[in-house]
């Protein structure tokens, strides 16, 4: 009997099969025709085609914040795959699964700097969760389900798989052997906190008189929220959201206290310093969150749940380490008050959240409406209440990201589809396409400005391609908003390169895309022409808001200060 | 204070790049590094010997552990341990007075000459870094240095406990 055999190009496409992937999301070249071959012989797959392979990886990215399912890009050898490193270092610094496929040139010129040639691996190390490259067309199956669970396993994140050309040629066939079942001996992510850890966890949270509970994305990549919100109402404790874990307890739930960190709430910074315990669950004590490390809550007893160690005690002391996976670590969490028959102590707790609704009373997220000049924050508001709170939102970098983190409270987790680790502008169109092809009937809004849409405004053509109508609504300054806030405040308003001059008309390029174009100039007519663009279902919208370009984001903390010492206007702090 | 990591991981090709790159990435020391196959040859085995304190050298052992190729790391220098490492020096030895001089210094630090040349001599010497040194210092005040070469330093734990999977 005589075993069927396969192309590599062909034993990729079947490995992704037997992935249940669904889509790739990628751009072709010369390295991987023979790859782009083998998917034009099939249906399983839908391939994306993009304008441009950052774009590819972003797209990825966002389908997989929206489902929780692996995205994959397939890029060529060179360009190809440099144009994925920003978008490979993008879901790296969010923990988000992605697989990457990456042509290369033939093995045997590896190294001879050939046409289209670039050390992939080698360019994207630092910013990748593992690599491979393959050496035996055999091993093509096997190396890309070991890529698939390392990328969606542990602390997730992005997997690069090089694929030289004499792997995929047709000339070069052999058998196909899959293991989706992958065991490894150098790679075993613990899962369950240890039991010591969670015994001395539950007795100092008993004990506490100020506790908070803070958490981060982990939260919404191990899908806990149902269990946080379990845990936070037995505590009855207030809990603050990083940006990256909005959306992992309802915006409205009443112990929410908004985000913290630099654009966060006042309530929540304030919590934050004056909590005697912080919990902190899936969180990583980011720069942005902390503000001056020395000054950071300096008389709390910090639990620290992470699933990677790498993230505990590594800018903030944890007094309490938990390694393990935070939906299994916050069942243990549950169980163990179970055991200890836990009942909150009133008393303090009336004391402490006496406290913040005091600070909540401050109304730090809010602004002034300002008569004909549209407010940024009015816009997110109103697009808050015409999606009836239930969009995916998926944001580009800078004042409108903020704006949209704090007045569009997050119903559910994925919800919320941002770069906070990378900071990426341009992120937000594509993610949004990836959203909404994984939900098409669903609203899904790119909220953007002039600087970050321009970024990666070519998908617009890949949005008409594939019928991806997603609502962009720029916030339009004219400016780098954030830039010119930080050149107000830090560098005497010297405008250095912030000022956008010569922007296109984006209601007409939207057009010349084939796309509908609207354009908001006055307080008076945002309600009804947000609402007309929500209205179009089947076309993509960009809304061009021209909001008022002197608006700064506040709160902000001081730079260099505690946690909670913030600017709650212009030149007013807290 | 100056740690030695032994480092256990998979003998695949990039595990050292990725090792390397770690520390250059996360502003780590590295003052010696040496790697080879061990006797299984699907495992390598990497020491390494850095700086840093408590904070630092939590983070080093975190991080290398992270990396999907390692299996294990740990800190040899947190316990009883043999640490050791080669030197090969080349010195000139042009006159009797010179070799002898040489000659004696190689048995005092029980040495061995290796190889000779018209006016030179190679030497090789094992110990802990501090002997290593020591050896140098006594010979450049003695002769010249052609060339020195050191293998970085290898260790191994003593007793029962061993680094293996």
């Amino acid at each position: 009997m005589t075993k069927e055999l396969y192309t590599g190009a062909e034993m990729v496409v079947k490995a992704l099969s037997a992935l249940k992937v669904k889509y790739i999301f990628g751009y072709p070249g010369g390295s991987v025709l023979d790859i782009y071959d083998a998917i034009f012989n099939q249906n399983e797959i839908e391939h994306i085609l993009v304008r441009h392979e950052q774009a590819a990886t972003h797209m990825a990215d966002g389908y997989t914040r929206a489902t929780g399912e692996v995205g994959v890009v397939l890029a060529t050898s060179g360009p190809g795959a440099t144009n994925c490193v920003t978008g490979i270092a993008t879901a790296y610094m969010d923990s988000i699964p992605m697989v990457v496929l990456s042509g290369q040139v033939a093995t045997n010129m590896i190294g001879d700097d050939a046409f289209q040639e670039t050390d992939i691996v080698g360019c994207s190390r630092p910013i990748v969760k593992h690599s491979f490259n393959c050496r035996k067309l055999e091993d093509i199956p096997n190396i890309i389900a070991k890529a698939f669970y390392i990328a969606n396993t542990g602390r997730p994140g992005p997997v690069v798989v090089e694929l030289p050309k004499d792997m995929l040629i047709p000339q070069n066939k052999g058998e196909f052997h899959i293991e989706t079942d992958v065991k490894m001996r150098s790679y075993n992510p613990t899962v369950k906190g240890h039991p010591k850890q969670i015994k001395k966890a539950v007795k100092t949270i008993v004990q506490a008189e100020r506790l908070v509970v803070y958490t981060g994305g982990g939260i919404v990549l191990a899908d806990a929220s149902e269990q946080l919100t379990e845990l936070v109402e037995r505590l009855n404790a207030p809990i603050t959201n990083t940006l990256m874990g909005l959306g992992g307890i309802s915006g409205t739930h009443p112990n929410f206290i908004g985000m913290l960190g630099m654009h966060g709430s006042l309530e929540a910074n304030r919590s934050m310093a004056n909590a005697d315990v912080i919990l902190a669950l899936g969180a990583r004590f980011d720069d942005r969150v902390t503000n001056n490390v020395k000054k950071f809550c300096p008389n709390a007893t910090i639990i620290h749940v992470d699933i990677d160690p790498t993230s505990i005690s590594k800018t903030i002391n944890a007094h309490i380490p938990v390694v393990g996976l935070v939906d299994k670590v916050i069942q243990q969490l549950m169980d163990e008050l179970d055991a200890i028959d836990f009942t909150p102590n009133k008393e303090a707790l009336d004391n402490w959240w006496q406290q913040i609704d005091q600070w909540r009373s401050l109304k730090s997220i809010s602004y002034e409406a300002d008569g004909d000049k549209i407010k940024p924050q009015q816009v997110v508001e109103a697009m808050y209440e015409i999606t009836n709170g239930e969009a995916y939102v998926c944001s580009d970098v800078g004042q409108h990201q903020m704006f949209a983190a704090q007045y569009y409270p997050f119903a559910k987790p994925r919800q919320w589809i941002n770069s906070g680790g990378l900071g990426t502008m341009g992120f937000g169109l594509p993610a949004a396409m990836g959203a909404k092809i994984a939900f098409p009937d669903s609203h899904v809004i790119c909220i953007t400005g002039d600087g970050s849409i321009q970024m990666n405004i070519q998908e617009l053509s890949t949005c008409l391609q594939y019928n991806l109508p997603v609502v962009i609504v720029s916030l339009n300054n004219r400016s780098l908003g954030m830039v010119r806030q930080w050149q107000d405040m830090i560098y005497d308003g010297r405008h250095s390169s912030s000022y956008m001059e010569s922007l296109p008309d984006f209601v007409k390029l939207a057009e010349s895309y084939g796309h509908v174009g609207i354009q908001i100039n006055h307080a008076d007519e945002l309600q009804d022409k947000l609402t007309e663009a929500f209205s179009i279902k089947k076309r993509l919208v960009f809304v061009d808001v021209l909001v008022d370009e002197t608006e700064h984001v506040y709160p902000m903390q001081v730079r260099h200060g505690a946690v909670d010492e913030m600017w709650t206007r212009k030149g007013v702090k807290a | 204070m100056r740690r030695i990591l032994a480092i256990l991981l998979e003998n695949e090709p990039g595990s050292l790049s990725r090792i390397v790159g770690l520390f250059s990435q996360r502003a780590f020391n590295i003052e010696s590094l040496t790697v080879a196959p061990t006797e299984d040859p699907s495992l390598s085995r990497i020491t390494i010997a850095t700086v840093g304190d408590d904070r630092v050298l939590e983070q080093i052992i975190k991080q290398v552990n992270k990396l999907i190729d390692v299996i294990k790391i740990t800190d040899l220098t947190e316990r009883k341990h043999v640490e050791r490492e080669l030197l090969l020096i080349k010195l000139l030895a042009m006159n009797d007075k010179s070799r002898t001089e040489v000659k004696r210094i190689t048995d005092i630090f029980r040495g061995s000459i290796i190889d000779i040349g018209k006016q030179v001599y190679t030497v090789q010497v094992t110990g802990d870094a501090d002997k290593l040194n020591a050896f140098i210092d006594a010979m450049s005040n003695e002769t010249e240095i052609i060339e020195a070469v050191r293998s970085g330093c290898v260790g191994i734990a003593r007793g029962e406990k061993a680094l293996r999977i």
